[in-house]
């Protein structure tokens, strides 16, 4: 990218192509008249502005054109996709050797993690966030496309593996549901979000037992309705392949439509659960005990048949649940 | 002996990062000292002592704690070298976002917290545009969705700085950082190198605590207003 370009051009073509640009000069101090080009911008500043940045015009004007550059390829770099993630073992608490072998997993696979609260659920999603390589207290390590991650930071961030949903999250940003997603589709500016942001609503309406729309205030929302908007999200504008869910058990949401719905966008998910109806709606079940993945297993048969008894349970709980609300006498049973 | 600065808001988890930080150090081996600066009152020092540490705590009183930084770098890093640490860790909080004490070819950290709000990393200035590292904490709390724009909005300050994700209750995400900063030179310079952002330009009568105003109470290093002749008007 060459500044020449831009310095007889007024600012304001400039940014609209390069919404970044204005942040830079504005961060600096710059003041900006809109109408100017950027070379009348560069060198209209007081003389102050000058001297609290230690530059000459010509100077900011190099490190803008480095900045600008910096900032297309990072924008530009395509999300590379995942076909597969390995994870290997590592070691428990006490150093034992895991025994499993590695387990590779697809987009669209559920895999539930399980055991004792402290016996180190929460640390293997931790691996996983973090690609491990045998780098973390555990020793395991992470492959995706069979290759360990990249080392380099700066494509990482934009390479993101996984994404996060827990029980501790919430909104803390003051803004209506419309502009809190137009914010999050901004992150990726080269990719079509074309009628998204409506597609995640409907969704996470679709997950909530009440409904909000557009203006409502994302931090005014309830549990239930937070965690609804959190996952439709993860599944439509996190660009991550992975979505870890750490004990949403009581999120007031449709949980089987959650999971569906992230595995409909091919992100692999891993849940960790207290949930018996959660953790059947997985294919692959992990155990853990002491630090370490004590236990593979696939969901059998006869699983099936629990998991189904169990949606009926369910399912009838919601039915109760959305009588009462109505000022129904919750007699049938 | 490696140093390394530590920097960003108040109570945005420097204190919390290093203390994790210097855990692992000790467990490997790495001989580990901090500095904490500050203006008034730190308890910081007392946090890292109980880690079994050295640690050295200066107090800016009434001077901007980022140039009462800069001019006791030099004594403290020889008081590092001096009890033979491998590693220097420096914590300091700035008091107005002007000011950034990272030093050429020092590795330069800016912690900052998700908590503050995705518009934070457009507020902060030279301490996160010049830093070589930037830690965000605070991100357990917080939707993916607001993490990713806050990140995006700290890549649009920094587009160059490495980001790494580190809660500062557990440690988590410590151990990539702790990697990344092993890639740094362990000779580090500090006599006769540079700040990468220079700090304003003062010492006048009113950074030594004058409260009079007026012509004859000023000395020093002073910025005086342009008034055009014609407008000047008034008394003579
Ligand atoms: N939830 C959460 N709290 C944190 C995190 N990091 C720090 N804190 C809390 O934030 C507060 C300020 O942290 P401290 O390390 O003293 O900040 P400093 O002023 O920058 O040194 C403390 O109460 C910490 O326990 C984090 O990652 N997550
Ligand atoms: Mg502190």
């Amino acid at each position: 990218m060459t500044i020449n370009k831009y310095l007889k051009e007024p600012v304001e073509s400039l940014f609209a192509e390069h919404p970044y640009a204005k942040d830079w000069l504005e961060q600096i101090s710059c003041v900006i008249d809109p109408g100017d080009t950027l070379f009348d911008v560069l060198y209209k500043q007081r003389e102050s502005f000058y001297v609290s940045q230690n530059m000459t015009a010509r100077m900011i004007a190099r490190q803008f054109e480095d900045y600008l550059q910096v900032m297309r390829d990072m924008l530009e770099q395509p999300v590379r996709a995942v076909k597969t993630i390995t994870l290997c073992p590592g070691h428990g608490k006490t150093k034992e050797p895991e025994q499993f072998a590695p387990l590779t997993f697809h987009p669209g696979d559920i895999i539930a993690v399980v055991g004792p609260t402290g016996s180190g659920k929460s640390r293997l999603l931790e691996d996983i966030e973090c690609g491990a390589s045998g780098n973390t207290p555990t020793g395991r390590r992470m492959l995706i496309n069979n290759e360990t991650l990249s080392k380099d930071r700066k494509t990482r961030t934009r390479q993101r593996i996984a994404a996060q949903l827990s029980q501790n999250m919430n909104f803390v940003i003051d803004l209506t549901v419309r502009d809190f997603l137009s914010m999050h589709a901004r992150c990726w500016p080269t990719a079509n979000t074309g009628g998204r942001i409506e597609r995640i609503l409907e969704l996470a309406n679709s997950l909530a037992g009440e409904k909000f729309d557009m203006e409502s205030n994302v931090a005014q929302l309830s549990g239930g309705q937070s965690r609804a908007l959190m996952i439709a999200d993860c599944a439509l504008l996190s660009h991550a392949p992975i979505v870890l869910i750490d004990e949403i058990e009581n999120a007031g949401i449709n949980r089987r439509k959650a999971l569906e719905l992230l595995t409909g966008e091919d992100k692999i998910v891993f849940l960790t659960t207290h949930d018996p109806l959660l953790a059947l709606l997985a294919h692959t079940r992990l155990v853990i005990k002491n630090g370490a993945i004590d236990r593979v297993i696939q969901r059998t048969k006869r699983e099936e048949e629990t998991l189904r008894k169990l949606e009926a349970a369910d399912n009838k709980m919601l039915e109760l649940r959305t009588l009462m609300r109505g000022g129904e006498l919750l007699e049938d049973l | 002996m490696k140093l390394i600065t530590f920097s960003g808001p108040p109570s945005s988890g420097k204190t919390s990062v290093i203390s994790k930080m210097i855990r692992a150090y000790l467990e490997r081996g790495t001989k580990v000292g901090v500095v904490k600066f500050d203006c008034l009152q730190s308890n910081d020092d007392k946090i890292y002592a109980r880690l079994q540490v050295p640690v050295l705590l200066g107090l800016s009183g009434q001077q901007c704690p980022d140039h009462y930084y800069i001019s006791n770098i030099e004594d403290v890093f020889n008081w590092g070298a001096g009890i033979h640490l491998d590693i220097l860790l420096s914590e300091s909080a700035g008091l107005c976002n002007r000011c950034a004490p990272h030093i050429r070819g020092i590795p330069a950290v800016c912690v900052i917290d998700q908590m503050s709000g995705v518009h934070t990393p457009g507020k902060i200035g030279p301490v996160l545009r010049f830093a070589d590292i930037v830690v965000i904490t605070k991100s357990d709390i917080v939707s993916q969705a607001e993490r990713e724009v806050f990140e995006m909005n700290v890549q649009y300050v920094n587009p160059r700085a490495e980001i790494f994700h580190i809660n500062g209750l557990t440690g988590q995400g410590s151990a990539e950082l702790i990697e990344a900063l092993d890639g740094y030179t362990n000779d580090s310079v500090v006599t006769d190198n540079k700040l990468r952002y220079p700090m304003p330009m003062a010492l006048c009568s009113y950074c030594l605590g004058e409260t009079n105003i007026g012509a004859r109470y000023q000395l020093g290093n002073l910025r005086k207003i342009k008034i055009p002749e014609e407008n000047t008007g008034g008394s003579k």
